[in-house]
């Protein structure tokens, strides 16, 4: 039987698993639209632009680990996908958008909502496709899925002219798809695994590096067993945090620019390095010729472009973290040592720098600590494992180091793009994916006001996402970097000038209110919690707060500015 | 350091881009640059020449490996290969400089493909020391307009 571009789509989609579709209708894809409408298999959720809708898909994936989708139409709105495409892109996360385009015979004729976006979004796609021909466009969908989820996983972008959706062919679904440009390589070489397993077993003063990567390929628990096995510290990234328990005492939380002193000395002083699914980013190695000065490097990572780009990889080994890890724990049984009588030295040496400027913030009983805020919100909530969103700014760091995470998958944040406004459409992206859980977003004035128009995507599809603005009044991360480097000029980030996010939020109907005392932090976060629907927090915060501890840009990591 | 990378790419619209771009957005330069089918027309062969110290090379390598349309990279260090380059040559020529320019194609095993009153045009094969040699002796006879191929290479043996 034949059927239409925008049914054969559909049909695809749902062969992919897909449940949750997120967008905006217009003109190029109103014909998918009109077929969405006559079915139920796939629930569609409207959000209020188009960068929420590929946010919003990212938050699905990155909570979930499938992939997430968005539909948009053409010129504008497949333009406003880009900066939530390319945040995927550097963040490794499997998104496919679909973008209307114009009818394929007025392509390149500046046809009225008009954008080359296969054109614009080459360079921050895995992949993307324009489909000339309606009988290409399951083996397209077949193809799209299958590279966004595999390999390092990304974003791909799939560019629908109208004719395309309203065209017939025969639908027949691929079962699987097989490009020969494309063959991402899963298994290690067992060579390798044998040579980098002895040289972990050898090492006296080895450390983990434990990026996003280990969180994406789900081999936590193998590097859980690695270090518990061998009585191995674990430093994670940004991106990473999740992958290790921090409440583990083998746990040093997260290095780099704001990452712990116990995590930053450790780099400086272990004698072997084993990086498992991070890409040396600059805000984790500070400068690249001080980095890990007295250590040889093992880099496992599925990407191959990934290994000595930045750091100069003594060991290198190319596969999925998980496949990688499940063929080198067996070997370590080989070994009949006493690791924790081995390990004892070193270990004492990050007891020590344990013990040595803990990550700290001063209080003085009345004004509002954001610290405070995260701490107490770990406390309240640490037995229901919420997932945690974060915007980008102070806010986010403070999330980083104050809420204590154990699980995968449940910190999610904007590492490599860092966009501000990501947080509130993620968190409802996850919160669709995962409608039994608490989904927080913690989240900055700033940030907020970026995105805050998805309040009423919130409402609309009943999605319970609970928001806490740590409010300075100020674009905070920009005036902490104006305060120490330039000299307290604070060039354009007082944004003292604000709506009233409470009765903004009530305006939509939804449950807000402010926090201003330290005294009745835990009260409004118990508030917040009990509420059944959304939830938006305002909570004022000491204005001139910073990130500490900090390394100046290009500094050295063990350079730490410290509270 | 020179660096050739011969590539297999799809066919296809749109790949010739992904690869400039690549070599824009990560700012390596490309130095020459030939693409023509293959014996098998789904395929292009796209030959680069590129520079840059080992580590951008090896990037340079791993990074169009990952494009999709990217079949396979050809590299050339460390084994034996071949390389060719053609050049046409637009000379100036009246009675003066005729007889040496002629002279010259035939040191160099070049021909004059076209001829006009005022003008040859020389073809030229060779790798690139031979035609930058030919086209050293000709500049001072009066070379009216160049087009080179850029290089394309092969490796030596099975
Ligand atoms: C889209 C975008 N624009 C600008 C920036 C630069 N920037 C980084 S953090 C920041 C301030 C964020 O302010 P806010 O959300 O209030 O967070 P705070 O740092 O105050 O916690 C800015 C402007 C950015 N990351 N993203
Ligand atoms: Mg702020």
């Amino acid at each position: 039987m034949k059927l239409n571009g925008a049914k054969i789509l559909l049909e695809s989609l749902k062969r992919e698993g897909v449940k949750h579709i997120f967008g905006i209708p217009g003109g190029a894809i109103i014909n998918v639209f009109d077929e969405l409408y006559k079915q139920k298999d796939l629930k569609f959720i409207l959000t209020r632009r188009e960068d929420g809708a590929t946010f919003a898909a990212e938050g699905y994936a990155r909570s979930t680990g499938k992939v997430g989708v968005a539909f948009v139409t053409s010129g504008p709105a497949a333009t406003n996908t880009v900066t939530g495409i390319t945040n995927a892109y550097m963040d490794s996360v499997p998104i496919v958008v679909f973008t209307g385009q114009v009818p394929t015979n007025l392509i390149g004729n500046d046809a009225f909502q008009e954008a080359d976006i296969t054109g614009i979004t080459r360079p921050c796609t895995k992949h993307n496709f324009l489909v000339k021909r309606v009988e290409d466009l399951a083996e397209t969908v077949k193809k799209a899925f299958y590279i966004a989820s595999t390999g390092r996983p990304g974003p791909v972008l799939v560019d629908l002219p109208k004719d395309v959706q309203t065209d017939e062919a025969e639908f027949n679904y691929p079962e699987s798809v097989s490009i020969r440009g494309y063959n991402p390589t899963f298994h290690g070489n067992p060579r390798q695994i044998r040579k980098v397993a002895r040289i972990i077993a050898e090492a006296k003063k080895p450390l983990l590096y434990v990026g996003g990567g280990v969180i994406s390929s789900g081999a936590h628990k193998e590097v859980y067993t690695l270090a518990k096995k061998l009585c191995i510290p674990v430093f994670t990234t940004l991106m990473g945090i999740g992958a290790f328990p921090e409440t583990d005492e083998l746990s040093l939380g997260m290095a780099g620019m704001h990452g712990t002193y116990r995590a930053n000395m450790a780099i400086q002083h272990c004698d072997l390095l084993i990086s498992i699914g991070a890409r040396f980013d600059d805000r984790v190695t500070g400068k690249l010729s001080d980095f890990a000065p007295h250590a040889s490097i093992v880099h496992i990572d599925i990407d191959p472009a990934s290994i000595s780009k930045n750091v100069k990889v003594d060991y290198p080994i190319v596969g999925d973290a998980k496949c990688v890890l499940q063929e080198m724990l067996p070997l370590f049984d080989e070994y009949e040592k006493d690791w924790k009588e081995i390990r004892k030295p070193w270990l004492e040496m990050i007891e020590n720098w344990k013990n040595e400027h803990k990550l700290a913030y001063v209080r003085d009983g009345k004004t509002i600590k954001p610290q405070y805020v995260l701490e107490k919100l770990y406390q309240l909530t640490k037995d229901i494992y919420p997932i945690i969103v974060s915007d980008v700014g102070q806010h986010q760091m403070w999330v980083a180091q104050f809420y204590t995470f154990t699980r995968p998958r449940t910190h999610l944040s904007a590492g490599g793009l860092g966009p501000m406004g990501f947080g509130f459409p993620a968190a409802l992206g996850a919160q669709v994916a995962n409608p039994d859980r608490m989904v927080i977003n913690i989240t900055g004035d700033g940030s907020f006001q970026m995105s805050m128009q998805e309040l009423a995507t919130a409402v609309e599809s009943r999605l319970p996402v609970k928001v806490v603005i740590l409010n300075n009044g100020f674009l905070g991360m920009v005036r902490q970097w104006q305060q120490l480097f330039f000299g307290r000029r604070y060039s354009g980030t007082d944004i003292s000038v604000q709506p009233d996010f409470v009765r903004l939020a009530g305006s939509y109907g939804i449950d807000a209110f402010r926090l201003e005392e330290e005294k009745d932090v835990e009260e409004g976060l118990r508030k917040m919690l009990d509420c059944s629907g959304p939830c938006v927090v305002d909570v004022r915060i000491s204005r001139e707060e910073n990130v500490y501890p900090m390394v100046p840009a290009g500094a050295p990591i063990t350079h730490m500015l410290l509270v | 350091m020179e660096y050739i990378v011969s590539l297999l790419v799809e066919n296809k619209a749109g790949v010739l881009c992904r690869i400039a771009n690549l070599f824009s957005g990560r700012g390596y330069n490309i130095e020459m640059l030939n693409v023509a089918p293959t014996m098998d027309p789904s395929l292009s062969r796209m030959t680069i020449v590129t520079s840059g110290d080992e580590r951008v090379l090896e990037q340079i390598n791993k990074q169009l490996n990952k494009l999709i349309d990217v079949v396979k990279v050809v590299e050339y260090r460390g084994r034996p290969y071949v390389e060719r380059e053609m050049a046409l040559i637009k000379m100036h020529t009246d009675a003066s400089t005729r007889a040496e320019v002629l002279r010259i194609v035939d040191i160099f095993r070049a021909n004059v493909v076209s001829v006009a009153r005022d003008s040859y045009v020389i073809e030229v094969t060779g790798d690139s020391g031979k035609i930058n040699a030919i086209l050293n002796l000709l500049e001072p006879l009066g070379i009216k307009e160049l087009a080179r191929t850029g290089k394309v290479a092969m490796t030596r043996g099975g």
